[in-house]
């Protein structure tokens, strides 16, 4: 890259991310550290009855025979998990508010600034949010309107309480507790996340969203997310996140659980914008996410899209279980990673049932002194007649300090599988430059073009309404690079 | 004066390429260089649109009263200098509708204009597009993406039409056309000429120059200009090649 890009790319604002600030309020907190109290004390906040707790303790009995996965690409100090507060939550939080009069107005200004209004007559048409405030969940919008066509979406709390059959059924079924070390952590601590269940046959009219926000500060955000679509039904969800400026780096590990029966079709989009550190590689999130779909029934589909542009460091594997014959799993990611930003992402595709099919398109983009790691594994069982899979990994440098990996694994114990996969490496050119300039498009704006047109393939599966936000965000993302 | 190169010297990795070079257009005029290969002609069109691998050794160019070497690339694009390229770059996901709604726009914000709204823009560009013939098809693929060398000149002389340049460089956009597309280009070129505005083409050979009728043609050697005169030299060089200027 010849010294003028460089200059021009220097001259952004270094660090221009928008959600740092951070909402001054009072906060519930148990002591600091991991152990049988506090996860009882969690049980006892969300007035649990005690199968939960039960699960939670058994989780933690795992966990504490557990390692964390070492395989990944990166490259963190160990995680001291004594010195994390495991629930905060706005003072006298005891009970969800009913509606937004009760909600303290501190709270409403947050989401305000984040963008996201909580009052229904101003929120994006079309969409409904659950809005989880560290440890708890603050507010479903749309939740009458949905619940006459017999709808659930609320937070895993309520689900809990008011639908514990299903929960039962369902949760931990697509990744069990005892799967990996963070999977047991997330199954003993877990404090909010959203529950939805769309009944057989029911289209579920608008955008299911959840917004996730960490406030407090050295607290680990463990949420929990459980989508169930019964026969022939469909829903399209999806979850943001951000957290403010610390210097601190701050645990953020996730479940999320996907079910979809017969018929069914489940499309989850992510929008992953948490802290990524500063441009020295101080502090952000470390977002250890564990993220699978079980396409149980015939004829089902699950897609997973996601945009992940914040994190300091992000792990993260949305999988699929092709279970039922004919089933389709899909997975479509744009990475982006600057300054020491660390991503090791990609997605696990096994094919058990005939006839199954997953494409896997990933487009990862590296920056600054980042490093960028694509890691997939297809596996076709032995009885996954005539399945097929194809992938396509396509990776942008941009500047000469950062570094891109592609990790692909297949696996297959059936020979009628048909399996392609394209994976390409590219610098971002400067000949495309010369002509975007040539045309009279400043610097910034042909970098933005060039690198939103590499990710366009993924960018055009988000729901019309977050398409642009994530344009944007991928353009801010490219912000205080140097090469 | 609209145009005037003085005394220009340009070096690439330790080798000279321009040497002293002089060249001066006026509004309304039309110029044609030719030059044998490695003479600098396509040196001279980079240098002028501002990229950035040259080391300029010495000279001035002014164009509209500017210092020209004074502006980066994309101002001298907003100032109304375009150059349509000999090897079109593709830009994969990038459709051509943003990307020149953008570009006019930039231009458009220079010079203290009002910006183009998408409607007005999308009317332009599909009246541009037939007038060159070109799809409507064309239009919603991405930026030179998989078109036919043919398909990627009449992609720039669409473009130029759209920016409206006041000097407008075309760089050996003949090689690699067939008579058909030859035409095609060549009529948008004329179209687009008017009293206004300045064309510099830079060419291998004459036939280009059967369509579109230059005021003056000069002759390109080793950096530096040879000979300029009128048509008539372009039809000497038809004859003798260049043999005769080395």
């Amino acid at each position: 890259m010849n010294s003028e890009t460089l200059n021009a790319l220097d001259t952004y604002s270094k660090n221009k991310y928008k959600y740092g600030f951070v909402t001054d309020i009072e906060t519930d907190k148990p002591k600091k550290g991991l152990n049988e109290d506090i996860i009882k004390y969690i049980s006892s906040k969300k007035n649990e009855p005690k199968w939960m707790l039960d699960w939670r303790l058994n989780s933690f009995a795992k966990w504490n025979k557990m390692k964390e996965p070492e395989w990944a690409n990166l490259d963190f100090p160990k995680i001291d998990y004594q010195n994390i507060y495991y629930y905060s939550a706005p003072k006298n939080f005891e009970k969800k508010p009913k509606d937004l009069s009760e909600v303290d107005p501190k709270l409403i200004e947050t989401y305000n600034k984040l963008g996201i209004p909580l009052e229904e007559q101003k929120v994006l048409a079309g969409v409904a949010v659950d809005v989880v405030f560290d440890s708890v969940s603050v507010a479903t919008t749309y939740k009458g309107e949905l619940e006459k066509l017999g709808i659930i979406f609320c937070s895993i709390g309520e689900a809990i309480q008011k639908h514990p059959d299903l929960v039962k059924k369902y949760l931990g079924s697509v990744i069990p507790p005892g799967d990996h070390s963070f999977s047991a952590l997330n199954s003993a601590v877990f404090t909010d996340g959203s529950f939805v269940y769309i009944p057989e046959g029911v289209k579920c009219p608008m955008e299911l969203s959840t917004y996730f926000r960490i406030n407090a500060e050295n607290t680990g955000q463990f949420e929990r997310t459980l989508i169930i679509a019964d026969k022939g039904s469909y829903v399209s969800y999806l979850e943001g996140c951000t957290a403010p400026k610390r210097d601190d780096n701050q645990l953020h590990a996730a479940n999320v659980e996907l079910i979809a029966l017969e018929d069914a079709e489940i499309k989850y989009s992510t929008v992953q914008n948490w802290y990524p550190g500063d441009e020295n590689g101080k502090g952000g999130i470390y977002n250890f996410v564990t993220k699978r779909g079980l396409c149980a029934g015939k004829n089902s589909k699950i897609s997973w899209t996601q945009v992940e542009t914040g994190s300091a460091i992000t792990w993260k594997y949305p999988s699929c279980i092709l279970k039922g014959d004919n089933s389709i799993g899909e997975f479509y990611s744009v990475a982006i990673t600057n300054n020491f930003q660390q991503a090791d992402t990609g997605t696990k595709m096994t094919h058990i049932g005939k006839n199954t099919k997953s494409k896997i398109i990933s487009k990862g983009i590296s920056l600054g002194k980042s490093q960028n790691t694509y890691r997939g594994e297809v596996s076709f069982l032995r009885k996954a007649d005539k399945a097929r899979n194809y992938t396509q990994c396509d990776s942008l440098l941009v500047g000469n300090q950062c570094g891109a990996h592609t990790v692909p694994y297949i696996d297959s114990k059936n020979n009628t599988a048909v399996i392609e996969h394209e994976a390409s490496t590219s610098k971002i050119n400067e000949d495309q430059l010369y002509y975007c300039r040539q045309r009279g498009l400043s610097h910034e704006e042909a970098v933005s073009l060039i690198v939103n047109g590499f990710c366009k393939q993924v960018l055009q599966e988000l729901p019309m309404e977050f398409a642009v936000e994530a344009q944007k965000l991928v353009s801010i993302s490219l912000e205080g690079s140097v090469g | 004066m609209f145009l005037d190169i003085n005394n220009l010297s340009v070096r690439i990795e330790n080798k000279n390429i321009l040497n002293s070079l002089n060249l001066k257009i006026n509004k309304g005029e039309v110029h044609a260089i030719m030059g044998p290969n490695g003479s600098g002609k396509s040196t001279l069109a980079n240098v002028l649109a501002g990229k950035e691998d040259y080391e300029i050794l010495n000279g001035k160019v002014n164009f509209k009263d500017n210092d020209l070497l004074e502006l980066n690339i994309e101002e001298r694009a907003q100032e109304g200098m375009f150059l349509a390229f000999q090897y079109p770059v593709e830009i994969p996901g990038v459709n051509i509708t943003p990307f020149l709604h953008s570009a006019i726009n930039s231009k458009k914000k220079r010079m203290n204009e009002e910006e183009i709204d998408n409607l007005s823009f999308a009317k332009l560009l599909k009246s541009k597009a037939n007038e060159l013939g070109i799809s409507i098809d064309m239009l919603k693929r991405s930026v030179n993406t998989g078109f036919s060398g043919g398909e990627k000149k009449r992609y720039e002389i669409l473009q130029m039409s759209i920016l409206n340049p006041d000097l407008a460089i075309l760089d050996e956009t003949d090689s690699g056309l067939d008579i058909d597309a030859l035409k095609i280009v060549t009529d948008g070129v004329n179209r687009l000429k008017t009293e206004d505005n300045s064309f510099l083409i830079i060419t291998h050979y004459q036939k280009l120059l059967d369509y579109i009728k230059p005021d003056y043609v000069h002759v390109m050697v080793n950096g530096s200009i040879v000979k300029s005169g009128g048509a008539e030299v372009a039809a000497e060089i038809e004859k003798d090649g260049f043999q005769k200027f080395q």
